[in-house]
């Protein structure tokens, strides 16, 4: 009888003890663990991190954890409130008023409030400080404060990309109104409200930042980012295959061949989902050969694209048919790719008046061969690829197209803002605002401007106008559909792929989420369980 | 002795203006400009914007304005301020410098460590299987691409087998680690670098050494000295030797730049942000302060070291006496 009431007790005991175990797990499968640290590898080094002037991607990711803007883009690509809670645009369109949030502090404690907004618009038009952004906020006409926590923007005409140019990251004033911002020294020990304080830079090896304990959204859950400077491809693979390196992006080739491994598949995750721009073969609209709609067309239906993407990406991208970002609300999904036809290149060719007299297998019009040069990038060796498999293509409607590449800085300068070229292959990154009035407006086809294939069409003129004026996205989304029928009919670029991003990181990390943003949008919600945490010291 | 090289001097002076003339032309005039990269070809980024940024670098200004204010700061041994990232051109040098400096004092140490040896070695057993084996040994190091080389020991010794680092100088944990575990820790970062740099190396100084040695061996002392009676090695290393090295003094004050000079190629490869990675990264953005900054100083380095070889030549040398 003792016993058995001895053995009931431990049962009970083990029972409570079970019950309590058991919540514990619970709460620890379900409440991510903080700590540990993310190595980013990467084969570029910040310029600067004042946000304002910075112009790299390297500078932009780091930028982009220490600060915040007044607007952000959210999984699905839609703008949505960051250091201002909400907005509102008035009726005319003329004024923008932000309510920002209250309570953010910037990482040396100083509350975060309209003024720095203020501090921040100013620099950005001031014609001293060497910003590359003051395009979009020559615009503004002026910016008043309300209080601490609201602010009014007034337009001089509607300008609704203004609206997600506040995505600016804000910089603290209490700490730059008396610097001179070409050359203080906050470009290498930043202080933003941002999921990340800074912490170190050392030149040409890393960058170091810790996690911000009072972010508003949250504690980030890992505690370190690093971002490593390694310069060579081949290094930095070595560095990921030692898992010395946790997150980087692989080329087509890492992608489908030297990853496919066991090691990597137990040690790694990889994503690939299509990245922000797109890759294409832009004539120069003033040659005589390429003036004719017929020739352009002519060539998207010679050019097998999906032969491209296979050869080139080893299949990790997608037809292009505009410049827009295609999980984005401007892309309009029908404009279908023309099929690859020889049959109707060769009739355009024909029907334009270009015709094989002389039998040499090259067509000729008025005496003239049609023989023509595709210039691109050194360093770039999709975009190299892709002008092979061009000229092969071209080959076979009877067009001799020859290859040069150039150095980037040397062909920008001397090549495309001087518009003497015949066609390049280029590639546009991509906003997520669709705004393409800086490329295909007619106005923009002065020396070392963007429309440098000098392109010319009063609809598009309109409707890219129409579209800055406009503020309501059905409305807009209506705009940029017409626009990119338009643009793939005319055919001013050959657009050729977006090809895909491909990042890789380490299998500890959990919490990645994939969307039409990537995977980067909710960083600060990843995290490593404890058990599998590596940087633990 | 003094007036020789006060006057090696001036003419030395007039020569580096000579250069800096001919090296900011030369930069300025190559296509390109520092505004091309900064803007990347982001449509957000307006020409207005791109046309005032290089107004407040000053370029807008005609090339011989450009140069003589640079020469003005020049003279004040400033170099002005890099476009990249607005630091000052002496301070983005001066942090580069020391690593560059230790790898290739290493190697060079190395170098002479092994390279000598061989050469002399080589030199006395002349034309035996052991000579023509160090000729096929050092040869190779000189032809096989550093590229090749150091991505199959970094694959090896780092990727897969975990014994060494493969690149950096330092590792993440560095600053949490005790004075020993430092140094641990960076002469395994230098490890690979330096092994690398000297392999390299090694054919120059010791096809140096050898021909020199040669060339003494067959002098009518050493056959004095041998006829004298002395034990080989008092012929070898009093007598040949010490003539032997002579033009090695030379070859040394020569490789002074290469000291600082470093080697882009490897520093990449090992991501040691030393000289070789500055000047090229440099270069393809067009941060003409920068560029002109590391030349001039490469400049200067060469001309000095010429200076010294002469100098020491005379010294050691009895036979030359400087005018």
């Amino acid at each position: 009888m003792k016993n058995l009431l001895i053995n009931k007790i431990d049962v009970k005991a083990a029972l409570k003890r079970a019950a309590f175990l058991f919540v514990i797990l619970v709460l620890i499968g379900f409440s991510p663990d903080y700590g540990d640290m993310i190595v980013t590898g990467s084969i570029g080094e910040p310029r600067t991190l004042v946000p304002i002037l910075a112009s790299d991607g390297s500078s932009g990711t780091i930028c982009g954890l220490v600060f915040n803007g007044l607007v952000k883009y959210d999984k699905d690509l839609n703008l949505a409130g960051d250091l201002a809670e909400r907005w509102e645009v008035s009726r005319d369109g003329l004024e923008i008023t932000f309510y920002l949030r209250k309570g953010v502090k910037w990482h040396d404690g100083t509350l975060f409030t309209s003024r720095d907004v203020e501090f921040t618009y100013k620099s950005l038009i001031d014609p001293k400080v060497r910003t590359p952004y003051s395009g979009d906020f020559q615009m503004v006409k002026s910016l008043e404060v309300i209080d601490d926590y609201t602010l009014k923007v007034l337009y001089k005409e509607p300008f609704s990309p203004g609206l997600s140019s506040w995505g600016m990251n804000i910089m603290p004033r209490h700490l730059l109104e008396k610097e001179d911002l070409n050359s203080t020294k906050f470009s290498r020990a930043p202080i933003g409200t941002g999921p990340y304080k800074f912490k170190i830079w050392k030149t040409g090896e890393r960058v170091e930042l810790v996690s911000n304990h009072d972010y508003f959204e949250g504690r980030p859950y890992i505690d370190r980012y690093v971002y490593r400077i390694i310069p060579d491809t081949a290094t930095l693979f070595l560095e990921l295959r030692a898992q010395a390196v946790d997150y980087t992006s692989l080329t087509p080739i890492q992608f489908r061949r030297q990853t496919e491994t066991k090691f990597f598949k137990e040690h790694f995750q990889r994503f690939n989902f299509p990245s922000f721009g797109y890759t294409y073969m832009g004539y120069n609209l003033n040659d005589f050969r390429f003036k004719d709609l017929r020739v352009r067309q002519a060539i998207n239906y010679a050019v097998n694209k999906e032969e491209i993407i296979k050869g080139v990406l080893l299949g990790l991208g997608r037809v292009s048919t505009g410049p827009f970002i295609p999980e984005s609300w401007a892309y309009n999904k029908d404009v279908k790719p023309i099929e690859y036809n020889i049959q109707k290149a060769k009739a355009l060719l024909e029907e334009a008046g270009w015709r094989d007299s002389d039998s040499d297998g090259i067509l000729e019009k008025d005496g003239a061969k049609f023989s023509f040069t595709i210039i691109t990038n050194q360093g770039n060796d999709e975009r190299r690829m892709t002008a092979e498999i061009i000229q092969k293509s071209l080959k076979a409607i009877g067009i001799d197209v020859k290859i040069k590449i150039i150095e980037w800085s040397a062909f920008v300068s001397e090549f495309i803002d001087k518009r003497r070229f015949e066609a390049i292959i280029l590639g546009w990154g991509l906003s997520l605002d669709p705004d393409m009035y800086d490329i295909w407006h007619s106005s923009k086809t002065r020396e070392g401007e963007f429309n440098f294939v000098g392109y010319r069409n009063s609809e598009v003129d309109d409707l890219l106008l129409k579209g800055r004026r406009t503020f309501n996205q059905e409305e807009r989304k209506k705009v940029y559909h017409r626009i990119h029928e338009i643009l793939y009919e005319e055919q001013p670029y050959l657009f050729l792929y977006v090809p895909d991003a491909l990042p890789i990181l380490h299998a500890r990390f959990r919490g990645i989420e994939v969307g039409p943003a990537g995977i980067g949008h909710n960083f600060i919600k990843w995290y490593v369980p404890r058990s599998e945490q590596r940087y633990v010291r | 002795m003094g007036k020789y090289v006060f006057k090696r001097i001036m003419g030395l002076a007039a020569l580096l203006l000579g250069i800096t003339v001919i090296t900011f032309a030369v930069i300025h005039l190559a296509p390109g400009r520092p505004t091309d990269l900064e803007a990347q070809f982001n449509p957000k980024v307006s020409m207005e914007a791109r046309e005032r940024i290089a107004h407040l670098y000053g370029l807008d200004k005609p090339l011989h304005i450009q140069y003589i204010e640079w020469l003005k700061r020049f003279a004040r041994l400033d170099f002005g301020i890099s476009f990249m990232d607005s630091r000052p051109v002496m301070q983005k040098i001066l942090e580069r410098i020391p690593i560059t400096l230790t790898i290739e004092l290493f190697s060079v140490i190395l170098i002479l460590l092994i390279g000598i040896p061989i050469g002399i070695s080589s030199a006395v057993k002349e034309g035996s299987f052991y000579d023509k084996a160090m000729t096929v040994f050092v040869f190779t190091g000189f032809a096989v691409p550093t590229f090749w080389l150091s991505l199959i020991l970094m694959d090896f010794l780092g990727a897969r087998w975990g014994i060494l680092p493969i690149s950096g100088i330092k590792s993440l944990e560095f600053d949490k680690f005790g004075f020993f575990e430092k140094i641990i820790d960076m002469s395994k970062h230098l490890a690979l670098p330096v092994l690398v740099s000297a392999f390299g190396g090694l054919a120059g100084i010791s096809r140096y050494m050898r021909s020199s040695m040669l060339n003494v061996l067959k002098q009518d002392y050493i056959r004095t000295a041998r006829a004298k009676g002395l034990r080989e090695k008092d012929v070898l290393y009093r007598h040949a030797l010490k003539n032997a090295l002579l033009p090695i003094v030379t070859i040394l004050g020569l490789s002074v730049p290469g000291l600082i000079g470093g080697s882009v190629i490897f520093e990449s490869i090992f991501s040691i942000p030393g000289m070789g990675r500055l000047f090229y990264e440099s270069v393809m953005s067009r941060d003409y302060p920068v560029i002109m900054g590391v030349l001039v100083i490469g400049a200067v380095l060469t001309l000095l070291g010429n200076l010294l070889a002469d100098i020491s030549y005379a010294a050691v040398d009895p036979r030359i006496k400087l005018e």
